[in-house]
C-alpha cells in the first residue's frame, strides 16, 4: 500500500504482506502473465546469482566486501519496468541487483567479482563498483550517499540540454542521514531536476536500526518537506513498487521536478558478508522472510493459476544455466595483465596509449 | 578570440587585472561551447565573491551562470555528474578551505570513477578556487592546500601565477578529459599588466621559466612567484644570478623543468606557501635529490609557511608567510 505525502505529516502504515496476482486466473498466455513471469525470472536472477555469490566468497574465489540484496530484489526489478533504457541509473555498494535489472549481463557482473578483464569495471571496481556507461549506470558508490548529488548533475545536464530523460537514484536509509542527502534534495527540488529518489529503507544502516539512527523515522514525510512529491511504497511487493514507480517516472517527465520513493523493505542477509549479524532478533528475520518478495509473487501466481510446478522448475532451470554460464565465463576470462596498472587512471594515459 | 575585441576595463593604459583576465576566459568558454556552464556560491548576481563573473549572468542567462546554495558539496557532485553526462561545468568554491565540505566528491568521485569504472567514465570538470593568504582573513579563509589535491591520481592541479596564463587557463583546463583544480591566489586578482599577444594558450605539461640565472634555482607556483622574482632581484644586485621556475601545474608535475633548470645551477630553493611537513615542496626536494643529487653544490633549502594556522594580525600573517626576503637568505645561504 502507498502511502503518499504532500508535504504534511500524515501518518504512514505499517509495511503490508505483499498484494499479488492481477490478470484472470487460467489463460497464462496474457500479457499480465507473461508480464509477471518476467518479473518472477529477474528477481529468481538476482536471488540466484546472489546465492552463488555466497557459495564463491566462501571458497574464497571471489573476495572484497560483498553487500548482498537478497531480500530486496522486489525494489530492483520493479523500479528499472518503469525506466527507459535512455534513462540514468546511480546506485550504491549493495548494486548487484540493480545492475542485473538494469540489464548488465551477468557474466559481466560476475567477471568483475572474480576481477577480470571482462568485468563490467575491468577489474578495478569489484563488487561495489559496478559501472556500464552505454546502459548509463553510473555505479557503485562505496560511499555512502556519494552518488546522490551524482545524480543530481546528470539531471541537470538533461535539463540543460531539454532531454526528457529521468536520472533515478537509489540510496538506502542510511544517506538519508547524511547531508549528501539533504543538500541534494535541496538543490534538486529548487531547480526542479528530474530526479527520482529511491531510497531502500531496509531498516538498518549497516547494524544501526532506523530508529537508532534517525530521530524522525517517517522519511517520506522528511523528504516531503523539500517539496517534492513522496509516498512509502511496500518495497516486498514487486507490483506495489512497479505501480508506484511508473507513476513518479511519469511525473517527473512531464516536468514535475523530483519525487521521492521510501521503499520498505528488508535484506534477509547481514550488511556484508563479514557482518556476524548480531544486531537483528532472529524473529525479526523470520518475520520478513515471510514477505519474501520471490517466493511471494510465485505464491501468489500459483494461487491464480499462472503457475505450475513445472513452469517454475523451468524457469529455476534457465536461471541456473545463465548463472553457470556467467561464473564458466568468468573463471576463463583473463586477469588483467600488472602492466596494465595504471591504465583508467586519466584520460590523457589512454590517449597516449591509443 | 583575441582580447583586444572587448571592451577594457582600464581602457587608457591597456593594462588587465588577473581577474579581467580570468572573466576573459570565462566567457570565451561561454561563448565558445554550449557545453559550458559556470556554477557556484553568488557566481551570478553578485557577480562572483571576488568579482570574477561579474556581468556574465547579464551576458549568457541563469542557466549557464548558475547560483547554488551553500552546499559545496552538492553542486560540485552535481558538477561531476553533469560532466559524466557530457557537459562541461566550470564550478567556483569561495576558498580551499570550503571545498573541503566537498572533498569527499572530488577525491571519492571525480578523481576516481574513471579508474574505477574500468575507464569507461571520465569527468572533464573544471573546479575554480582561492587558496592562500595575505589578505588577514584568518585561518578558515587563507589555507594552502592544493598540495593536498595534488597527492590525488586522476586529478590536474593548476595554479596560475601570471596574467597571461589567467587568461588562457581555462581553455585548456576544459580541453583536459580529466577533473581540473584551478587555483588563484587571492592576492593576484588585483595585479595589473599587459597580455602578451603572443600567448594564445597555455601549455599546462611544462612549468615556465619566468626568469633566467645561473647560480641558483628558485622554484614557485601561484602567489609566491611574484615573492620569488621579487627576491631575484634583490639578489641581481648583489651579484647572485637567481632562476625563477614557476610550476604552473602542481599535478603532474613537469620535472624536467626544475630538475633541467637545477642541473644548471647546481642550487636550489623551493618556495611554498603550504606548511612544510609533508608538502608540495617536500616532493619537489626529493625528486631534485633523486635525479640531481650528484648535481647539486648545497643542500637545497625550502622556504613554507609556519607551522601554524594563519593568523589574523598584519603582523603574525607576514610572519607567517613566504616573504621575498626569507626566499633572497635562503638563496644566500645555498649559493655562500
Amino acid at each position: 500500500m502507498a502511502t503518499a505525502h504532500g508535504g504534511t505529516s500524515a501518518g504512514t502504515s505499517q509495511t503490508k504482506r505483499p498484494r499479488r496476482a492481477h490478470g484472470p486466473a487460467t489463460p497464462s498466455r496474457t500479457p499480465a502473465a507473461a508480464h509477471d513471469l518476467d518479473l518472477l525470472r529477474r528477481m529468481l536472477l538476482i536471488r540466484r546469482f546472489e546465492e552463488r555469490c555466497v557459495e564463491l566468497y566462501s571458497a574464497a574465489t571471489i573476495r572484497g566486501f560483498v553487500h548482498l540484496y537478497i531480500g530486496e530484489e522486489a525494489v530492483a526489478v520493479g523500479v528499472h519496468q518503469a525506466l527507459d533504457e535512455a534513462d540514468a541509473v546511480v546506485s550504491t555498494y549493495r548494486e548487484h541487483g540493480h545492475a542485473l535489472a538494469r540489464g548488465i549481463p551477468p557474466e559481466a557482473v560476475m567477471a568483475e567479482m572474480y576481477g577480470r578483464t571482462t568485468g563490467c569495471s575491468h577489474g578495478r571496481g569489484g563488487s561495489m563498483h559496478l559501472f556500464d556507461a552505454d546502459r548509463r549506470f553510473y555505479g557503485g558508490n562505496a560511499i555512502v550517499g556519494g552518488g546522490l548529488p551524482l545524480a543530481a548533475g546528470l539531471a541537470l545536464a538533461d535539463r540543460l540540454r531539454g532531454e526528457p530523460r529521468v536520472t533515478c537514484c537509489f540510496f538506502g536509509d542510511g544517506a538519508f542521514a547524511e547531508g549528501e542527502f539533504h543538500e541534494t534534495a535541496n538543490l534538486a527540488a529548487l531547480w526542479g531536476l528530474p530526479v527520482l529518489f529511491v531510497c531502500e529503507n531496509n531498516l538498518y544502516a549497516m547494524g544501526t536500526a532506523l530508529a537508532r539512527e534517525h530521530a524522525q523515522t517517517d522519511l517520506a514525510m522528511r523528504a516531503a518537506s523539500y517539496g517534492m512529491a513522496a509516498w512509502a511504497v511496500d518495497g516486498m511487493d514487486v507490483h506495489a513498487v512497479e505501480k508506484a514507480t511508473r507513476g513518479a517516472v511519469e511525473s517527473v517527465r512531464a516536468g514535475n521536478g523530483p519525487h521521492f520513493l521510501e521503499m520498505r523493505t528488508y535484506r534477509f542477509r547481514a550488511h556484508s558478508m563479514y557482518d556476524p549479524d548480531r544486531y537483528r532478533p532472529k524473529g525479526e528475520i523470520e518475520e520478513w522472510k515471510r514477505h519474501d518478495p520471490v517466493t511471494g509473487l510465485a505464491d501468489g501466481m500459483r494461487a491464480a493459476g499462472l503457475l505450475d510446478a513445472a513452469a517454475l522448475e523451468d524457469l529455476e532451470h534457465q536461471v541456473a544455466e545463465e548463472i553457470d554460464h556467467a561464473v564458466r565465463a568468468a573463471e576463463r576470462a583473463p586477469e588483467e595483465p600488472a602492466e596494465d596498472l595504471l591504465l583508467h587512471v586519466t584520460g590523457r594515459h589512454e590517449e597516449a596509449r591509443a | 578570440m583575441s582580447t583586444r575585441t572587448r571592451p577594457r576595463a582600464h581602457p587608457d593604459d591597456d593594462t588587465t587585472t588577473y581577474r579581467e583576465a580570468l572573466r576573459e576566459g570565462l566567457r570565451e568558454a561561454l561563448a565558445s561551447d554550449d557545453r559550458v556552464f559556470l556554477m557556484g556560491e553568488d557566481v551570478g548576481r553578485y557577480g562572483g565573491c571576488f568579482g570574477v563573473s561579474l556581468g556574465l549572468l547579464e551576458e549568457f542567462g541563469p542557466d549557464r551562470v548558475r547560483d547554488t546554495p551553500l552546499s559545496e558539496s552538492a553542486f560540485v557532485g552535481a558538477g561531476i555528474g553533469a560532466a559524466l553526462a557530457g557537459m562541461r561545468p566550470v564550478v567556483e568554491i569561495m576558498t580551499v578551505n570550503f571545498s573541503l565540505l566537498a572533498l569527499d566528491q572530488i577525491l571519492n568521485n571525480a578523481a576516481t570513477l574513471r579508474h574505477m569504472s574500468g575507464g569507461q567514465l571520465g569527468v572533464p570538470l573544471v573546479i575554480r578556487m582561492t587558496t592562500g593568504a595575505g589578505r588577514q582573513l584568518a585561518a578558515q579563509h587563507s589555507h594552502s592546500l592544493e598540495g593536498w589535491y595534488a597527492h590525488i591520481p586522476g586529478l590536474r592541479v593548476l595554479a596560475p601565477a601570471t596574467i597571461d596564463d589567467a587568461r588562457h587557463v581555462l581553455s585548456a583546463a576544459l580541453d583536459d578529459p580529466d577533473p581540473v583544480l584551478l587555483f588563484e591566489h587571492g592576492s593576484l586578482y588585483n595585479a595589473a599588466g599587459t597580455l602578451d599577444p603572443a600567448v594564445q594558450q597555455v601549455d599546462l605539461d611544462r612549468a615556465a621559466v619566468r626568469r633566467e640565472g645561473t647560480d641558483v634555482t628558485v622554484v614557485a607556483y601561484g602567489g609566491c612567484v611574484s615573492k620569488a622574482l621579487e627576491a631575484a632581484e634583490e639578489l641581481a644586485g648583489e651579484g647572485i644570478s637567481a632562476e625563477v621556475v614557476d610550476l604552473r601545474t602542481l599535478r603532474p608535475l613537469d620535472d624536467a623543468t626544475f630538475v633541467g633548470s637545477v642541473r644548471r645551477t647546481h642550487r636550489a630553493v623551493v618556495v611554498d606557501e603550504g606548511w612544510r611537513s609533508g608538502s608540495l615542496s617536500a616532493e619537489i626536494e626529493s625528486r631534485i635529490c633523486e635525479q640531481a643529487f650528484f648535481e647539486l653544490d648545497a643542500p637545497v633549502e625550502r622556504v613554507c609557511s609556519a607551522e601554524v594556522p594563519i593568523p589574523y594580525a598584519r603582523r603574525l600573517e607576514e610572519a607567517a608567510l613566504p616573504q621575498p626576503a626569507g626566499i633572497a637568505a635562503a638563496a644566500r645561504r645555498v649559493v655562500s
